[in-house]
């Protein structure tokens, strides 16, 4: 029962993160492509200026709670992930110092270059998400002490002995940088006004189309590459709503952004992404990290969870902590609502 | 190199470069509600802008703190797997609080103070800053937590699959080397907020310029300094010394550099560890006085290495020494000298003398020098235990990432930080110097909504 729990509030924090900092990281692709001047780039910025921090601290505290709920996953996926992670950290090192620091540096060369990098690192964070999650599902070579290391490639292929990227991995890259790109183009709709407002609009029919071709093949390829991921859905099959939900997110993006109903849109939008991975991970359950060596050596809930003591009191402080931290961050959220760029042109 | 030594140096880099930011951040906040105190009090626009002054140079070492401590995080995990599969159940507890508790508290309340200044009430706006310090402090809290489970571990039973189970939250919070460790760390880093208030108030009037913030700035670092000064000794650093010498001794004979156990031990205040002939070269010492210190009776016994199997002699004998008498050395000076600027404070000279101005104005970087040697006399200490006691760090560190990954990564991590670290250099420059008067235009442009 306690396994049931944790494994879904790590859920939770890992769709908390994506929702949420998932619009910043979209923005971050965006904001080269859509701001043409400095006073647009501004207000793109500002659209997510406020939250991102707080965001990305979602980030923080999934991991800490994954730390302490699952060690033995933390463990074993943090050091096997070894070198695709600390290229991740060094690219939300970057990216959070660029954001930052454009407002300290008044000069264009400065700014240019800190867009940039800004730009290019939330890029490559949206694909090494992607990558990340279609590692756990494809599974990795675990060994008999439940660790393992992998590579950065291989052949591309995944097979028993696959590297972070192969061309499955790849393509759920490609759907998190589509779909997250998507997502910010949505929020800035929302806080975003005129032209600009327009040109987010506009770009988000080509990258819904392309979000429908990726999501269709990323199912198929899942199930080709593991068939068991249908087994709970089998076994239940009242929860074939979440494939179902994942159409209807889609729709709902559509039909709403095409009636000029932003908000709406962008709601569906985090269903969307609340349904791809509350699937997938409902798929995976009750394996946390698949073995693509050996089913037996696959770690599962019932070998990674913590003790019983550690667990029960977690289940309060932890309550009551995420009780206070949704209030702050629906209280920050009212206090940057409604359209950010319209304070600027009076300063 | 083995791929234990570069996991361990990894994880001290990145580990020490993090700790430069917060030390300040938990430091000023302090100064800054107290500024923000005077403000509300008297009404004065002077405290105001002094308060937002510095609340800029905050912002900006807040951000060199978050995105370095962000790597932290995951370091447990990808530098440390097999020490983070045994002890998650426990430590991963108050690693998960600071997240939870703090870092959302501290985000969002900054933002407010930042960026809230024309939109708040005066009353909100200094809430807010309350509520950031409150922030600061509550995460430096659940991060000594964690290293004072390692460092004196209490409240754990181990599983039959070897892992840590926590039996008591209470007890794991209120770790005793814990609460000593947090009051003596605190004081560090108020240290460094004060040092870092008064050697600016020193640079505006040694320069001639904004002669009334450099007062109000020297007034307070001033003040807090000397405070801070005397508490860091005593009763936090006597206090900690004692609980290390009954519970780490062979971090204490290390530190002190006591290589015989006799009645009466001396206490060496210069002179270099030597290893091969188990003396102190060039001592000079003061007799009896580590046995008071300790014990309260110039008699007592201090158990020296002589004592202490090999194996178990902390690892990196002379550098802990140095740094531990770095740490010691420097807060002797500390006191020395900002008790002296407060009695000049009193006696209406301290505006006028240059030559303690100068003194302060170059003492900037010593608290950070004190606060990093403090922390590897902790961590050097206690070696060769991870967690003290019952884990090596030879059985903790992640044997599935070889040595030459770790050393491209942590080459990585070097290049990074010598980056931001001149970047952060030159943007505090430039703060300071153009003084709180300035309009920060675009800042403030870019985030009003
Ligand atoms: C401005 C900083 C600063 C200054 C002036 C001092 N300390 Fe300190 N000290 C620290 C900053 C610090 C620290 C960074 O905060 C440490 C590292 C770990 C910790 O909890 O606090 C620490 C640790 C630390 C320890 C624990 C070592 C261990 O855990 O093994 C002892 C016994 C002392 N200190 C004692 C002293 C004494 C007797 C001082 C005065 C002469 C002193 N410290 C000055
Ligand atoms: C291994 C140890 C550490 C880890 C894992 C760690 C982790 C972190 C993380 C993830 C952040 C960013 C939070 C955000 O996004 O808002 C942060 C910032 C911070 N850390 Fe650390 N940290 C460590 C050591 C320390 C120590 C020793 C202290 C103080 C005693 C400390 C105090 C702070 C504070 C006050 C902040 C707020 C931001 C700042 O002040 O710069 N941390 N830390
Ligand atoms: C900010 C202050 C800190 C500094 C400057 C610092 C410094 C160091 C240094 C120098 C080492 C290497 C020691 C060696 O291997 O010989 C080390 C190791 C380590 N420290 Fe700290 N430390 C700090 C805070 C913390 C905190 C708060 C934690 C726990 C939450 C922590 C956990 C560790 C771990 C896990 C290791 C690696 C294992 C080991 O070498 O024993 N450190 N640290």
């Amino acid at each position: 029962m306690m396994g049931f729990i944790w494994f879904w509030l790590v859920a939770v924090m890992i769709v908390g993160y994506v929702v949420l900092d998932g619009f910043d990281l979209g923005v971050g692709v965006l904001h080269l492509f859509l701001a043409r001047n400095e006073t647009e780039r501004q207000a793109t910025l500002h659209s997510i200026g406020p939250v991102w921090d707080g965001n990305e601290v979602w980030l923080l505290a999934g991991g800490g709670t994954l730390y302490f709920a699952f060690p033995l996953l933390y463990a074993s996926a943090f050091s096997g992930f070894y070198l695709p992670l600390m290229i991740v950290l060094w690219l939300l090192v970057l990216r959070g110092v660029s954001l930052e620091l454009r407002n300290h540096l008044e000069m264009g060369v400065w700014r240019a270059l800190l867009d940039g990098i800004f730009g290019v690192a939330s890029l490559l964070l949206t694909i090494f998400f992607g990558a990340a999650l279609a590692n756990v599902i494809r599974g990795v070579p675990l060994q008999a002490d439940g660790y393992f290391f992998l590579p950065l490639w291989t052949n591309w292929q995944p097979g028993a002995n696959p590297g972070i990227l192969d061309w499955y991995t790849v393509i759920g890259g490609l759907v998190a940088l589509v779909a997250l790109t998507l997502h910010g183009a949505l929020w800035l709709s929302i806080k975003i006004s005129g032209d600009l407002e327009q040109r987010a609009r506009r770009i988000v029919t080509p990258l819904w189309i392309a979000l429908v071709i990726l999501t269709v093949v990323s199912l198929i390829a899942t199930i080709s590459i593991r068939p068991q991921n249908l087994n709970n859905y089998y076994q239940y099959p009242f929860t074939f709503v979440v494939p179902v939900g994942v159409l209807a997110s889609l729709a709902g993006i559509w039909l709403w952004n095409r009636n000029a109903q932003p908000v709406k849109a962008f709601l569906s939008s985090c269903l969307y992404l609340f349904f791809m991975l509350a699937g997938a991970c409902w798929g995976l359950y009750p394996t946390l990290l698949p073995a693509t060596t050996d089913p037996e050596r696959d770690i599962t809930l019932s070998h990674a969870i913590s003790g019983p003591h550690t667990l029960a009191v977690g289940l309060i402080w932890w309550g009551f902590g995420m009780a206070l931290a949704t209030c702050y961050t629906i209280f920050v959220y009212t206090r940057f609502k409604g359209k950010s760029d319209l304070g600027v042109s009076g300063h | 190199m083995t791929s234990e030594l570069i996991h361990r140096l990894h994880f001290a880099f990145t580990i020490t470069f993090h700790y430069l930011f917060p030390q300040l951040t938990m430091g000023l906040a302090l100064l800054i509600v107290v500024l923000k105190t005077a403000a509300l009090k008297t009404n004065g626009e002077l405290w105001d802008r002094a308060a937002h002054f510095w609340g800029r140079i905050f912002g900006i070492n807040f951000v060199f703190g978050v995105v370095t401590g962000i790597p932290m995080e995951f370091e447990f995990g990808t530098n440390w797997a097999r020490f983070s599969r045994l002890s998650g159940g426990v430590i991963g507890q108050p690693l998960a609080m600071e997240g939870v508790f703090s870092f959302f508290l501290e985000s969002a309340f900054l933002g407010l103070f930042l960026y809230g200044g024309n939109r708040l009430s005066k009353r909100m706006h200094w809430f807010s800053s309350v509520m950031v310090f409150a922030g600061s402090w509550l995460s430096g809290f659940f991060i000594i937590v964690t290293d004072a489970w390692m460092q004196h571990p209490v409240a754990y039973d181990r599983l039959p699959n070897g892992q840590f189970e926590m039996l008591s939250f209470w007890q794991l919070l209120m770790n005793p080397w814990g609460l000593l460790q947090y009051m003596h760390n605190m004081t560090g880093a108020v240290i460094t907020g004060s040092f870092v208030m008064a050697a600016t108030g020193a640079f505006y009037l040694l320069d001639g310029r904004m002669q009334n913030y450099g007062r109000t700035f020297l007034k307070v670092g001033v003040i807090a300094g000397a405070i801070a000064s005397i508490l860091i000794i005593f009763p936090t650093g006597d206090l900690h010394g004692k609980y290390v010498a009954h519970n780490q001794p062979p971090a204490m004979a290390g530190m002190e550099g006591v290589f015989k156990t006799e009645p009466g031990t001396g206490i060496v205040l210069i002179g270099q560890p030597n290893e091969e002939t188990g003396q102190i070269d060039n001592p000079i010492v003061v007799n009896d006085m580590l046995s008071f210190l300790i014990y309260g009776t110039t008699k007592a016994e201090v158990k020296g290495l002589d004592q202490i199997p090999h194996d178990q002699w902390p690892t990196a004998l002379p550098l802990l020494y140095y740094a531990y008498h770095i740490m010691a050395g420097l807060g002797t000076y500390f006191v020395f000298v900002m008790v002296l600027s407060a009695f000049l404070l009193w006696r209406k000279k301290l505006y006028t003398a240059r030559w303690i101005q100068w003194a302060l104005l170059l003492s900037f970087p010593l608290p950070y020098i004190a606060n990093t040697a403090g922390w590897m006399t902790a961590e050097l200490g206690r070696q060769p235990w991870l967690v003290y006691g019952l884990m090596r760090t030879s059985e903790g560190y992640s044997n599935t990432v070889s040595a030459s990954n770790g050393l491209f990564t942590l080459i990585g991590f070097m290049g990074l930080y010598t980056v931001l670290g001149l970047l952060f250099t030159v943007l505090i420059y430039r703060e300071i110097s153009n003084g709180p008067e300035a309009k920060p235009a675009l800042a403030v442009a870019a985030h009003a909504n």
